[in-house]
């Protein structure tokens, strides 16, 4: 993404902050009403990047929160093992749900991997079938009920503070910096790049695609567990259907952010922009008591704008750097 | 005949008819008239949008706003019946234009601006779903018209099972039959169906020829935006009951089906054959998985399952396909 786009975002960013504030100093400005939000952002920010990767390669990832579920599932199934427990689960337990949600969420990465990698199915197809498979498993495995009751070292995760940060933003902020590094720093995220602006170009130069796409949904998947522990956690359980509705939050957040559907372009740093902004402007509607819907409403409404806007500042430049050549 | 068996469709439907074979085994009751009559009824609202989306598919577009059109263009409808009255032509119409407005200002965004589909019409979706939502405050409409209610229960003819109730074909399939009789035409015989299947196979190609590629990317989501109504006025027609969350979620379980049924993501294929047999193979899935008694809880587990091993399948075929030609042309080379 360019600086230009960066700077649009900001000031975007700025606009609904200040927006927020004229309409309603008293509560908006509250440190309780900023604690929430950054309680509130790092799952859907954690699952938008899990999308945002993909969506870099000009694919997308419509499994992710079916995974996710089932990586909270997993860990809230090994959690409540009636021998140990629920609430005194031991230590040793706990980091056995934590990599048994950690592995259930690579498998169905690895399943995507293949299936677009190696086969050659298109990604929305394979992910909107692993998506209903993965749910209907999910189902299967809870028969619907809500599995709940965690150790207080699981409920850390989502609510607890260190350093009088919130963790889930501590955590979120480590893997947002561990995404940068390895999109901008590494071989692999390079070749993802490449891959997404051109596959025959990377195929020609002997880039191996089949292994690029499917170490892109490995990742894709293995955030989608990340963020399954931190729901779960929040949530203090576990469900069939959780978090339905972040799907097409998280398309949205990435598309904001300047994430281009068709792959090549976009930034860690767009991205976080875009999901603080669509942040302020749900909390900021929330404490107005604004329906959720007219949110949802809303944020249909912002990203239309924000591609208008991005289609008459292109046509400009366009126009200039005709008149200037 | 030899061609129509190497075909994608030809393999959808020696699918359908082994699971057929398999579920009748189990089940006798799976193939009589009577279920089948009740698969095409229950089935109309997807198989309308299925047309829909195909047209959609070919032209190398997609849309995710479909649900949410469907169910503006059935409130509107329903609160307008109920308020101001009417007949069933008039509030089939005023669907219909529902849908085509809403259609049609997908279309505007996506061939003026040129934002990717995907994209407008997530954001459309939200966009119409979030203020029919408002609006409504979600409120569910029990109360519909006598005509609507009587419209419904009309049989083009009837038979009496052995057990002496009546069953029939329903008038709301014809809706489905007309609609992909007339999808067929449009599509096989006239210069505005080839022009969907250019702009879909290389839309730069297509704009060289002289294809009106604005235009005939505003008509396919028009065309998606009207059948959207029609299955609105479908759904209506079928649970006699209006609630705004009814429809959106299943969007993509109607674009699965298309796609099983070998329409292309990627734009310039796809048949109206193909899609019907796409339909018929969800309800036959769903359909059998309640005659053969699977727990419920099990349905999408075996959904999922259908949906990757088809479209693995389908894939892996094509992949064969492709290497078989490089060879071939090798052989000519050395020849």
């Amino acid at each position: 993404m360019k600086r230009k786009e960066l700077r649009v975002l900001t000031i975007i960013m700025v606009l609904s902050f200040v927006f927020m504030t004229v309409l309603n100093p008293r509560d908006f400005l509250r440190a309780g009403n900023f604690q929430g939000m950054a309680f509130q952002l790092p799952e859907l920010g954690v699952l938008s990047l899990a999308m945002m990767i993909v969506m870099l390669t000009g694919g997308i990832n419509l499994s992710i929160i079916a995974t996710a579920d089932l990586a909270g599932i997993v860990a809230a199934m090994i959690l409540t093992i009636p021998k140990f427990g629920g609430v005194q689960a031991p230590g040793w337990l706990v980091m056995v749900a934590l990599l048994g949600a950690i592995a259930a969420a690579l498998l169905v990465g690895l399943l995507n991997g293949v299936l677009i990698a190696y086969i050659g199915v298109a990604p929305i197809l394979t992910t909107l079938g692993t998506m209903t498979l993965v749910n209907g498993i999910t189902i299967v495995l809870t028969k619907g009920y809500v599995i709940s009751g965690f150790p207080p070292a699981v409920r850390f995760i989502g609510n607890g503070m260190l350093l009088g940060i919130p963790f889930p933003l501590l955590l979120f902020g480590m893997l947002a910096v561990i995404m940068a590094i390895f999109l901008n720093r590494t071989p692999t995220g390079f070749n993802i790049y490449m891959y997404g602006s051109n596959d025959v170009a990377t195929h020609f130069y002997g880039g191996n695609n089949a292994g690029i796409i499917l170490r892109t949904y490995l990742v894709s998947g293995l955030l989608s567990g990340f963020a399954a522990l931190i729901m779960i956690s929040r949530f203090n359980s576990a469900k069939a259907g959780y978090g339905a509705s972040y799907l097409l939050v998280t398309i949205l957040a990435a598309v904001l952010g300047g994430v281009s559907s068709e792959g090549g372009f976009g930034r860690v740093s767009g991205l976080i922009l875009s999901l603080v902004t669509l942040q302020i402007i749900s909390s900021g509607l929330n404490l107005l008591r604004v329906s959720s819907f007219m949110t949802i409403a809303i944020w249909g409404f912002v990203m239309i704008l924000v591609m208008v806007v991005n289609y008459y500042s292109d046509k400009r430049r366009e126009r200039l750097l005709r008149t200037q050549g | 005949m030899k061609r129509f068996m190497k075909t994608h469709e030809f393999h959808v439907l020696v699918v359908i008819l082994i699971l057929s074979a398999a579920i009748t085994v189990v089940n006798p009751n799976f193939l009589t008239l009577e279920n089948g009559f009740d698969l095409l009824k229950s089935y109309s609202f997807m198989g309308v949008l299925a047309i829909g989306i195909l047209f959609v598919l070919i032209s190398g577009g997609i849309d995710i706003s479909f649900a949410a059109t469907a169910t503006v263009a059935e409130y509107v409808m329903a609160v307008v019946s109920i308020k101001l009255g009417g007949n069933m032509i008039t509030s089939l119409l005023l669907a219909t234009l529902v849908g085509l407005l809403l259609g049609a200002f997908n279309g505007f965004l996506i061939s003026k601006f040129k934002i990717a589909p995907i994209i407008t019409t997530i954001a459309t979706m939200n966009f119409y779903y979030g203020i029919l939502t408002v609006i409504t405050g979600g409120k569910w409409i029990y109360a519909l018209p006598e005509w609507f209610r009587a419209f419904a229960d009309i049989r083009v003819f009837t038979l009496v099972s052995r057990a002496g109730t009546p069953y029939g074909l329903s008038v709301i399939t014809l809706f489905w039959a007309v609609i992909t009789v007339l999808a067929f035409f449009l599509l096989r015989y006239t210069i505005l169906g080839r022009g969907i299947y250019a702009i879909g196979g290389d839309i730069g190609s297509a704009e060289r020829v002289g294809f009106p590629v604005r235009r005939l990317q505003i008509f396919v989501y028009s065309f998606m935006g009207m059948m959207a109504g029609i299955a609105g006025v479908i759904q209506a027609l079928l649970v006699q009951t209006v609630a705004p969350n009814s429809i959106v979620g299943k969007e993509l379980d109607v674009i699965a089906a298309v796609v099983l049924g070998g329409a292309s993501l990627s734009g310039g294929f796809g048949s109206v054959g193909g899609t019907l047999l796409g339909v018929f193979l969800i309800a036959v899935v769903k359909n059998g998985m309640t005659l053969v008694k699977i727990p419920a809880v099990w349905y999408d587990v075996f959904i999922g399952a259908v949906i990757l091993i088809s479209v693995g399948f389908t894939s892996w075929q094509g992949k064969k396909g492709y290497h078989q030609a490089v060879i071939d042309i090798e052989k000519e080379e050395a020849a």
